[in-house]
């Protein structure tokens, strides 16, 4: 026993070493992802800036909130309220020239927009021109993240749901494949072309319209239930529509790519080896199939919920979803533009966090990432 | 050549593929139909027009095939006028310069659901002394109804539904209704109606002309929306504006998706790198809240979003799977032997890269066209559709606005709907049978 003993302690110092490397290996990875995708973001947001400071429409903002704030100021001044109106106006284009001058509007367009990028990548997008927060705010940045946990709600429940069930079914398939489901689920993969907001119309029609069981859009009743349990049931009945057209418009695609992953994976010489041994069925599945295609089924995921994101802006304005789609589609209407631009600041925010939240769970999946290629 | 014949004779054995290549021949044919017999010009001035170029059309009528699956019988819409002979004109001269015209038309009306609205456009010509205009309705019953009567000017319109004095007359809030209705037991009356105008010029050289519109409830074969437009122009000019839409995007960026991602493997270093690292970039980019940045501040005209639509889906995720396979092809040994027989870099990569990746191009290609087709659409529904082209997406968006889905007008937004996702699934199903055939290694599994 004596022998034994110091052996495993040693075995699990071993042990802990490898797990601390590993875990070192991990969190390097991780960071060189954020930084690589921060500088990617950085020029996203650049790019954004530069398309929509072309008409000169970044700069007419900043302006518009200077104006908006020395004018304020002026009336607001007690001294000078007895100013005669001519040589008050006056004082108020000089200052406005003045701050014009110091946030750097005189300065070349290239220099222009690298201010403007610092202020995009902190959130600080001005004020809108017509459309305030529920709270009464006019500040871009608070219309916006008021609008998120809506979308974020939408999107992270549709996600998850379809990432799970895809997964789940296509296991299923790749177990028996040639049967009926299996071809079903191949004939149908092609929908997948028909965007998520177009199979929201059909749905609205039959469950809204049609049946009558469902809301045709919104999030909550109206008004909404004061009890908290009425109001996440009247969430989740308005949820339904919209997270099920995000489902139905990629469920078989992924189904069809997972299973085929798996089919693919599930040839390999090792699978019949462990075939051969007579390990059970469900461990094959769980360590020798589902564990090496993970990586592949999460790099193909993250590509389609890229698509999924920006797409779902029509999804929200087709079921009336006070998320930011819906917020951006209103700035259309109402030509606001520090919202439209502030918006796609925030898309390609969300885009990128997407983007890392996956990477995250590849350095989890996948051992290469721990120990190195 | 050889191969693309022996691939077409694979394409035979799929019949969702056959289907989806009839689709698109019919939507081609369909397409050049309509460029022919509605040229473009004539399109736009049809579809921007307003009340002068519809007003004969009703508002809001679903297709007239509607009666085939309906019980209840939706009346038709019809415009008929004494210029066309329509209605039947006599004219009697009297004396001093007058002449009494008497107009009637008969029509059969065995409908079970009102009409919206009847009304008489007049057109006269005289100098000084405006014509008088009497008009009488005559039920199947028998029953004799003055409506009207009054003075008219060069151009005079009479609308059945807004002449109070006429719903006073008949103790009825609507006339129209009352006009189609048995007094006693309030239905509707079924049978040969007659409208008598009766008109009395007192110039010699006068004339007078009318013309009556009945506004049904069906109407056409596709049905009108909120501006009276019939719904057949959107609907077969949407045709051509989706397949050029989806397929000069679609080709654009597969083209240069292909030639970029074939110099940047071709060259490799610094300009592969760069294709990389711009297609991370892309990739964080919010594809739609930039078109829709674009066609907010800049342009909505179909080109300029095409040609952004290219732009941003150049370095997408397709680039890194042919960069794959042309890693693998700039190794085969006949790129070797052309390298040997000193070929330029250029020839090597237009003669022998890309050619080798048509298999890989020909389904990724196909495949893309309904994501653009669609794109189209989405843009539109969002208000940013191009101004002036009748497009499906316009009807959605029009619908949408409208509020149709709620106030069940379901015709409005299910006609482009099945469009669409008719010539969508057409390209989807064809592609994906393609992708079977010429990359063998998915058709295993």
């Amino acid at each position: 026993m004596s022998v034994i003993a110091p052996a495993s302690s040693e075995q699990v110092t071993a042990k802990k070493k490898t797990a601390l490397h590993s875990f070192a290996r991990m969190m390097r990875y991780l960071a060189m992802r954020v930084l690589t995708l921060f500088s990617t973001v950085v020029i996203g947001v650049y790019l954004t800036i530069l398309i929509a400071n072309m008409g000169g429409y970044v700069d007419q903002i900043i302006r518009g909130e200077i104006r908006d704030s020395i004018t304020q100021s002026v009336a607001n001044n007690p001294t000078m309220r007895n100013m005669d109106p001519e040589t008050r106006r006056k004082l108020i284009e000089e200052q406005i020239a003045l701050e014009e001058k110091r946030r750097g509007l005189d300065t070349p367009i290239a220099v222009r927009n690298f201010r403007h990028l610092t202020n995009a990548l902190q959130l600080d997008l001005g004020r809108a021109i017509n459309m305030t927060s529920d709270s009464g705010s006019k500040q871009v940045r608070l219309i916006l993240l008021e609008r998120l946990p809506a979308t974020l709600l939408l999107m992270g429940t549709s996600q998850l749901f379809l990432f799970f069930s895809s997964l789940y079914i296509a296991l299923n398939l790749s177990r028996n494949y040639g049967n009926f489901w299996d071809k079903l689920v191949i004939a149908l993969s092609p929908t997948s072309a028909i965007p998520s907001w177009f199979y929201g119309i059909f749905l609205i029609l039959i469950f809204a319209a049609g049946v009558k069981v469902l809301p045709f859009g919104g999030m909550v009743d109206s008004p909404p239930p004061l009890n908290p349990f009425d109001y996440a049931v009247s969430v989740l009945k308005h949820l339904i529509l919209p997270g099920g057209a995000l489902i139905i418009s990629s469920f078989f695609l992924s189904v069809y790519n997972y299973r085929t992953f798996f089919l693919i994976y599930s040839s390999e010489d090792y699978v019949d080896m462990a075939r051969a041994k007579g390990l059970h069925a469900k461990d094959i599945e769980r360590r020798y199939i589902l564990r090496p295609t993970l990586p592949n089924i999460i790099t193909n995921f993250s590509l389609l919920i890229i698509t999924l994101w920006t797409g779902a802006l029509f999804t929200e304005t087709v079921f009336l979803w006070p998320g930011l789609g819906r917020t951006l589609y209103h700035a259309i209407g109402l030509y606001d533009t520090p919202i439209i631009v502030g918006s796609t600041i925030i898309y390609a925010y969300l885009l990128a966090m997407t983007v890392f939240l996956l990477d995250f769970v590849y350095a989890a999946v996948d051992p290469r990432v721990r120990v190195g290629n | 050549m050889n191969n693309f014949a022996a691939s077409f004779k694979k394409l035979l054995q799929y019949p969702s593929a056959m289907a989806g290549i009839f689709v698109i021949l019919v939507m081609v044919a369909v397409s050049i139909y309509t460029m022919i017999t509605i040229p473009y010009p004539e399109a736009i001035r049809l579809w921007r027009g307003g009340e002068e170029v519809w007003y004969q059309n009703p508002k809001f009528a679903p297709p007239a095939w509607f009666n085939f699956f309906s019980r209840k019988k939706y009346s038709e819409s019809f415009a008929v006028s004494t210029a066309e002979g329509g209605i039947e004109k006599t004219a009697v001269p009297g004396n001093d310069g007058v002449t009494t015209y008497t107009m009637t038309y008969e029509f059969d009306f065995n409908y079970d659901v009102y009409p919206q609205d009847m009304i008489l456009y007049f057109n006269s010509a005289f100098k000084a002394k405006q014509p008088f205009m009497a008009v009488e309705w005559i039920t199947p019953d028998g029953r004799t109804i003055r409506v009207s009567n009054f003075a008219i000017g060069n151009q005079y319109t009479y609308r059945f539904s807004q002449d109070d004095k006429l719903a006073a007359k008949l103790r009825a809030e609507e006339p129209i209704l009352a006009l189609f209705s048995d007094p006693q037991t309030g239905g509707i009356v079924k049978g040969t109606y007659k409208l008598v105008v009766t008109g009395t010029t007192f110039e010699p050289e006068s004339n007078v002309d009318v013309e009556f519109v009945l506004h049904g409830q069906v109407y056409g074969l596709a049905g009108t929306d909120h501006a009276r437009r019939d719904l057949t122009l959107p609907l077969l000019w949407g045709a051509p504006v989706a397949l050029a839409f989806g397929l000069i995007a679609a080709i654009g960026t597969s083209i240069l998706t292909m030639v970029i991602a074939a110099v940047g493997t071709w060259y490799g270093g610094w300009i592969d790198q760069l294709v990389q690292r711009i297609t991370e970039v892309n990739l964080v980019l919010p594809f739609f809240a930039l078109m829709i940045m674009i066609g907010t501040f800049y342009s909505r005209s179909i080109w300029v979003i095409i040609s952004a639509t290219i732009l941003l889906n150049i370095f997408t995720g397709a680039i890194l799977g042919y960069r794959a396979v042309f890693l693998q092809v700039k190794e085969a040994m006949y790129i070797e032997a052309a390298k040997a027989y000193g070929a330029s870099n250029w020839r090597i990569i237009f003669r022998y890269l890309i050619p080798r990746m048509i298999p890989l191009l020909i389904p990724g290609l196909v495949q893309a066209v309904p994501a653009f087709v669609f794109l189209e659409a989405s843009l539109a529904v969002i208000g940013l559709g191009d101004p002036v082209l009748p497009t499906w997406g316009k009807i959605i968006q029009d619908a949408q606005a409208n509020g149709a889905l709620y106030k069940g007008y379901y015709y409005w937004v299910l006609e482009p709907a099945v469009l669409l996702v008719i010539t969508g699934l057409a390209f989807a199903f064809l592609g994906f049978v393609l992708d079977r055939i010429f990359n063998p290694r998915l058709r295993d599994v």
